[in-house]
């Protein structure tokens, strides 16, 4: 066990809880985007498919501020959802999983596109043809063959998810036990004179992560692959 | 029964097209480019129709007046050229797919004829992949029959095979036809696939029909004289085994097939090539030409050029073409109304190749 303090193993568990959650919204959406950036012909589709990646190429802090002007108590839509729902996203770690979902969103768009856009279509007309309408087509025939760049998609965003900070902490900053993740306790951490050693070991940690998620969705993708060829 | 008639902008030619078709199959033939791919994707739904209409069993399913019904509503089968069987299901559930969506009502074709038929039965755990083309293609046809279509297009669906392949899945598709019944347009360029399998031909060229009707009335006339087909039909009758030959007994004689074709008693479509057939005004003798059809002159058409293709109505009422030299023709004293003996050479027969 390395020697780390009770803080520390909060914003681990809480980094993988957020994560988690991110993954487990951000892949439906992502798919539901991708299937309209892949298939759909629409005016303005370019910018659509722009919008969809700002994130990727935005200081995280804007994101971050678009979204506590936008989601904050005192934002429209935060506002709002707070009046009707007693819904909060600001400075809570659900406000930390919008975020993540939204920073990771464009990763995980990109991988599944590709793999829809890989599916042949002349299969989907084949569905077609033998009496399945659209939907049935996608759940039968599109949404299985896209499944090793949806999997590879959900370990990116989990990846991402787990390793934000920019957005999360100006949209819900950097409150112990509640949306200290990771990548914020990290930089705590490392902002306090006696805190190098917990930085360090941190960061090796989230490093260890990632790696094991990208080495993981790559050998799943491999078997997919293999069993479909 | 479908009911087709399509004008639309294809390109930089008009397809203009209208056709109808019953029970047994319906081909659309011409050469490559010629608007048959188009007509079928109309029929299909894959393409929305600009003018004209698609009736199906008196249900519109297609108008000027914007209907459009979606293909899958449009209980038609599909058979494309490649197999486009669904790679990551086992072939028993790409057979099984198109069940799914078929009302219990309608689920008229069971599932052991079809596989029996295809001789897909010992497939059907195995993956697409695994499959050879021609095993692919089977599938494909046995998924589109199991989805109980009331019309089935086949779009030149031997066109991605080799000869060996194609000699083996045609009779397959032959006895889908005479078995369970469905209207098939059959889309192909192939003069023995449609001879073969087609009761009534519709000839595409450059998006218009330039031709229609029986495929032994169609293939007598064609520009050039190595492409001018004869269909005779006659009865197999007990192939000899020690020559390797098979008789169809015609009312004009017997026609000698080479090869063992079976079942005895089939009604056969013998394609004979115009540049195939000799004419003779006495029965010859010492000939190696087995195949002797008795007849008379129908036709001798004028026009310049060596060579002439005479118009022979053989005993029974079967007609055949024979492209013979116009010194022949004078020689021979070949006028319409004269006995004719038509000598076909067998090794230039099958029941298939042109």
């Amino acid at each position: 066990m390395p020697d780390l303090s009770p803080d520390a193993w909060t914003a681990i568990a809480l980094s993988f809880k957020v994560a988690a959650m991110a993954t487990l919204w951000g892949v439906p959406v992502s798919i539901l985007l991708a299937l309209i950036l892949a298939r759909g012909r629409f005016p303005g589709k370019t910018l659509f498919d722009g919008i969809i990646h700002l994130p990727l190429v935005l200081p995280p802090v804007v994101t971050g501020y678009a979204l506590l002007l936008l989601l904050g108590r005192k934002g429209p839509v935060g506002a709002f959802l707070d009046q009707q729902f007693g819904i909060v996203f600001s400075f809570r770690w659900t406000g930390a999983v919008v975020a993540a979902v939204v920073m990771s969103l464009p990763i995980i768009v990109r991988a599944i596109r590709l793999s829809i856009e890989a599916v042949d279509a002349h299969l989907e007309q084949a569905s077609g043809s033998l009496g399945a309408g659209p939907v049935a087509t996608f759940f039968l025939v599109t949404l299985p063959l896209s499944l090793p760049g949806i999997l590879v998609g959900a370990t990116l965003g989990f990846a991402k998810a787990l390793g934000e900070f920019g957005a999360t902490i100006t949209f819900v900053s950097n409150i112990p036990g509640e949306t200290r993740t990771i990548a914020s306790a990290i930089y705590t951490a490392s902002q306090s004179p006696e805190g190098d050693g917990e930085a360090l070991m941190l960061s090796v940690i989230a490093a260890g992560i990632g790696l094991a998620a990208l080495v993981a969705s790559e050998i799943i993708a491999r078997r997919l692959r293999r069993t479909s060829s | 029964m479908i009911d087709v008639e399509i004008r639309q902008r294809l390109g930089d030619f008009l397809l203009d097209v209208a056709f109808s078709g019953g029970t047994g199959v319906t081909a659309l033939f011409g050469p490559s480019g010629s608007g048959k791919s188009s007509v079928i994707k109309v029929i299909a739904g894959l393409t929305r129709l600009d003018a004209g209409r698609v009736v199906l069993d008196g249900k519109v399913l297609a108008d000027d007046a914007g209907r459009h019904a979606p293909p899958h509503r449009r209980r038609i089968g599909v058979v494309f050229q490649e197999a486009r069987l669904f790679p990551h299901l086992s072939v028993r559930r790409n057979l099984r797919y198109g069940r799914l969506f078929t009302p219990r009502a309608e689920r008229r074709i069971a599932e052991g004829p079809v596989i029996d038929t295809l001789g897909i039965g010992h497939l059907l755990d195995r993956h697409p992949a695994t499959l050879s083309g021609g095993e692919q293609q089977r599938v494909a046809i046995g998924r589109a029959l199991l989805a109980s279509p009331r019309l089935l297009l086949m779009d030149e669906p031997l066109a991605a095979l080799d000869g060996p392949r194609r000699l083996e899945i045609l009779p397959l598709i032959e006895a889908l036809r005479d078995e369970f019944g469905i209207p098939i347009v059959y889309v192909s360029h192939a003069v023995d696939e449609v001879a073969r399998l087609a009761g009534r031909v519709v000839v595409l060229e450059a998006g218009k029909v330039v031709r229609e009707g029986a495929p032994a009335d169609v293939f007598r006339v064609a520009a050039d004289r190595f492409e001018i087909v004869s269909v005779v039909e006659g009865r197999l009758g007990k192939p000899d085994d020690a020559f390797q030959l098979t008789p169809v007994e015609t009312p004009a004689g017997i026609v000698w097939l080479t090869g063992i074709i079976r079942p005895e008693g089939r009604t056969a479509h013998v394609l004979v090539r115009a540049i195939d057939v000799a004419l003779a005004t006495h029965r010859p003798v010492g000939v190696s030409i087995r195949t002797v059809l008795t007849g008379t002159v129908a036709a001798v058409p004028d026009g310049p050029g060596p060579s002439v293709t005479v118009d022979v109505t053989l005993d029974g009422g079967g007609r055949l073409a024979a492209s013979v030299t116009r010194a022949a023709v004078a020689d021979l004293e070949l006028v319409p109304g004269r006995p004719v003996f038509a000598l076909v050479k067998s090794v230039a027969l099958d029941e298939r190749p042109v």
